[in-house]
């Protein structure tokens, strides 16, 4: 399918307690992804080479010795709530950057504090779990990593879309072009995203601001069941 | 008769499980971290939990030593402290300790020395009384691993 030989996403995991580290790390291997973890957003931004400058560090972990330009990192989960760098300046800095802004972020916190939400939201994160987080939040992960695998990859065939309630399931089998899959939005936001992924309007900020309230307690409608696609080609 | 001892101390673990339940010293997320428990993590549970001891017993130090201040309470600081406490307690499913934590947090927000005394000496009884409980439980469990194994020896 044209992707590297180890085709599992790699996840970079921040938070600066440990107890939420191990169960991060262990939530993100159970759902067969990899994983790297770090207790501070400096030292995450140390390891997806961001310097102050904002150039590549050649020398940094998550730098592939053939490109400068890649950065083997492709999502990153990160806690509100830390000393020194919060999860939302974190952020911050992650969309600022040029060579790392198109990298998915998603922002935990033990606290659901609305007004935190939606600023993390219009900042630019794709979601907001609260703590602690389930192996049914990380289904959520999928459809926004599968965006940013399709941006590398040319669409050449689309195809029908099979009736398949659970498609999130099927690794490596449907690139779906979605923005966010949740049953419950919008939706507006159908058209395919192949480019650069844009700021979030605020049409989708407040989508994914009630899918973070109603994360709180509802289970059943929370849980994704058969995404709509209506006028999403589907590319293999 | 091992088998039974192992099926006794079975049903021993899930009558604690259920009774801890019951009583809200345990709730759901603790159900979480036992699913998540398999074998390649085949000690998931108790690692996780061995690290929340030493983390919750220096917390709960740190804010002893800071409400004996005779002087000027930091009660910053010991709201950053409870904080940590009450994360890490809700990451396990720790729910009464969670919960004492809340209310230390309202009487550290509020700098009411009396307050934070109050919950510091109901956070130290929640907190030995949860570390007993999850001993037993674990004691059980490493009792009935055994059991199991040996009314199932290898076979070769």
């Amino acid at each position: 399918m044209g992707m590297a030989a180890d085709s599992r996403f790699h996840v970079l995991a921040v938070d600066d307690s440990l107890i939420d580290r191990k169960l991060i790390e262990k939530l993100l291997k159970t759902s067969s992804y990899q994983v790297t973890t770090v207790d501070s957003g400096s030292k995450a931004l140390e390891f997806l080479g961001l310097r102050n400058n904002d150039q590549i560090d050649p020398s940094a972990p998550s730098v592939s010795p053939g490109n400068l330009q890649e950065v083997e990192v492709n999502l990153i989960i990160t806690d509100y709530c830390m000393p020194g760098m919060t999860g939302y300046d974190l952020l911050k800095k992650i969309k600022e950057s040029s060579s790392l802004k198109n990298i998915p972020v998603v922002i935990m916190s033990s606290e659901n504090v609305p007004s935190r939400i939606s600023r993390c939201l219009e900042e630019g994160a794709e979601e907001f779990f609260l703590k602690p987080v389930r192996l049914s939040d990380l289904n959520k992960l999928r459809p926004h990593l599968m965006k940013t695998k399709l941006k590398e990859q040319k669409p050449e065939t689309t195809q029908e879309i099979p009736e398949n309630p659970r498609v999130q399931q099927e690794e490596n089998q449907i690139d779906v072009q979605q923005p966010t899959s949740q049953s419950q939005q919008d939706q507006k936001q159908q058209q395919p995203q192949l480019e650069q992924q844009q700021p979030q309007s605020p049409q989708a900020a407040s989508n994914n601001k009630r899918k973070a309230i109603e994360q709180q307690g509802l289970p059943p409608e929370t849980e994704r069941t058969r995404p709509r696609y209506s006028d999403i080609a589907t590319v293999v | 008769m091992l088998g039974l001892g192992a099926d006794r101390l079975w049903a021993d673990m899930n009558r604690l499980l259920a009774f801890l339940f019951h009583q809200g010293v345990l709730d759901e997320q603790f159900l979480q971290l036992q699913q998540l428990q398999d074998e390649s993590s085949p000690n998931f549970v108790s690692e996780v939990v061995n690290i929340y001891f030493h983390e919750s017993e220096k917390l709960l130090r740190n804010l002893r030593s800071l409400l004996m201040d005779r002087e000027l309470l930091d009660y910053k600081k010991m709201g950053i402290h409870v904080n940590q406490l009450m994360g890490s307690s809700s990451s396990i499913g720790a729910n009464r300790v969670r919960n004492v934590c809340v209310a230390f947090r309202a009487a550290t927000d509020q700098n009411n020395r009396a307050g934070c005394l109050r919950a510091l000496e109901m956070l130290e009884h929640e907190y030995c009384y949860l570390k007993n409980k999850l001993h037993e439980l674990f004691q059980i469990e490493q009792e009935r691993a055994l059991a199991a194994g040996v009314r199932y020896p290898l076979q070769n």
